[in-house]
């Protein structure tokens, strides 16, 4: 895959990296001479110095051609017009921006970038998830498939504790994909299988019903 | 009519001064107050501190009424980011935008965007100035015309 990668900071820095590690021709688009001679020195020829909102610039470096381009420079509208450029005149099928305000997810999706990611966020949810009293945390979001896996605690308060699986009205779209007990292995959860405190139960559902499947699974 | 700027460069700033003194409500917003001193003493509009590519921002400056809104920072993405903000999320009638690059100027207008490129727009002009005979300054000399 043709990768182009916008913002040789920190973050497009170590994404060259692993990119580069699993075999993809990547090239990164650094405004900053400094920059890009030291990446340059390290890791051969794959940064190239230009702006990466530039149409001009971007058709020099075949994005044309280009599988995905992901715009992680630290600012919101240079990450949002590298990703509209890219789309627009030089049809890439795939454009991600990262976000720094996390408000600006919205408005990126309506204005045709396809994945948006807040390291904001990112650092909220895993800071959530290390709190024990947390009912319900989003592991991973399907965007395209508009779902997200969800991982919901059951606490001795729960009053579907002792409750079978198939007694549960679930929202629609919501599936119980693994149910991983206190003490013991994960398992698959069966119609039969009864909740215990414990339980984390891990859920495929929409971001609509994400909060009706965590009051259902745990009776609050 | 209620017209937001965003940017009070030389540009805003008089912009605002003049739409001021035609009679329309006028907000000046920009993200360093020291900017407001190019601000007439004689301005009857509101001038406030905030970012213009952030919704709360725009919020306080009253863009869910406002009529227009015309984008003059120094940044062709910011002033492009907060004109699609305005169009697409709070449904400004009217929202103008200023791009210094003449290509990414082409883009947005042809995405819908009402655009004005200062590059061109100066361009152009001063390519007419050079077309123009020089009468007035020395006559009887050569050039000019071609």
């Amino acid at each position: 895959m043709y990768i182009i990668v916008i913002g040789g900071g920190r973050l497009g820095y170590y994404l060259l990296k692993a990119l580069l590690n699993e075999g993809h021709e990547v090239l990164v688009l650094e405004k900053d001479a400094r920059i890009c001679k030291t990446i340059t020195e390290e890791l051969g020829s794959v940064c190239f110095r230009g702006d990466g909102c530039e149409a001009a610039t971007l058709a020099e470096v075949g994005t044309g051609r280009a599988d995905m381009l992901v715009a992680v420079t630290g600012d919101d509208e240079d990450n949002l017009v590298a990703c509209q450029v890219a789309k627009h005149k030089h049809n890439v099928p795939r454009t991600i921006a990262r976000l720094r305000n996390p408000q600006n997810a919205a408005l990126f999706k309506k204005l045709g970038v396809d994945v948006t990611i807040s390291a904001t966020d990112i650092i909220l949810e895993a800071i959530e998830r290390e709190v024990p009293t947390h009912p319900a945390t989003e592991l991973l979001s399907l965007e395209e498939k508009d779902l997200v896996i969800v991982d919901v605690k059951i606490s001795p308060e729960s009053t579907t504790v002792g409750k079978a699986v198939k007694e549960l009205t679930l929202p629609k779209g919501s599936k119980l994909a693994l149910i991983i007990p206190a003490e013991g292995s994960a398992r698959a959860p069966a119609p039969a299988t009864v909740l215990q405190a414990g339980d984390q139960i891990i859920a495929v559902t929409t971001p609509e019903t994400k909060e009706a499947l965590q009051a259902a699974l745990r009776g609050i | 009519m209620k017209i937001i700027i965003m940017g009070c460069g030389r540009v805003g700033a008089r912009l605002a001064s003049l739409l001021d003194e035609d009679g329309h409500e006028v907000i000046v917003l920009d993200n360093d107050t020291y900017s407001f001193r190019r601000l007439p003493a004689s301005f009857g509009g509101t001038a406030l501190y905030g970012n213009g590519i952030d919704e709360e921002a725009l919020k306080k400056a009253g863009i869910e009424d406002a009529d227009m809104f015309v984008a003059l920072t120094q940044g062709d993405n910011r002033n492009v980011m907060a004109c699609q903000i305005c169009k697409h999320i709070f449904e400004v009638p009217r929202v103008m935008c200023r791009i210094y690059d003449p290509l990414r100027e082409e883009m947005y207008s042809a995405l819908g965007l009402e655009t004005l490129s200062p590059t061109k727009i100066f361009a152009q002009l001063l390519r007419e100035k050079v077309g123009e005979s020089p009468e007035k300054k020395a006559p009887g000399k050569k050039g000019g015309k071609k």
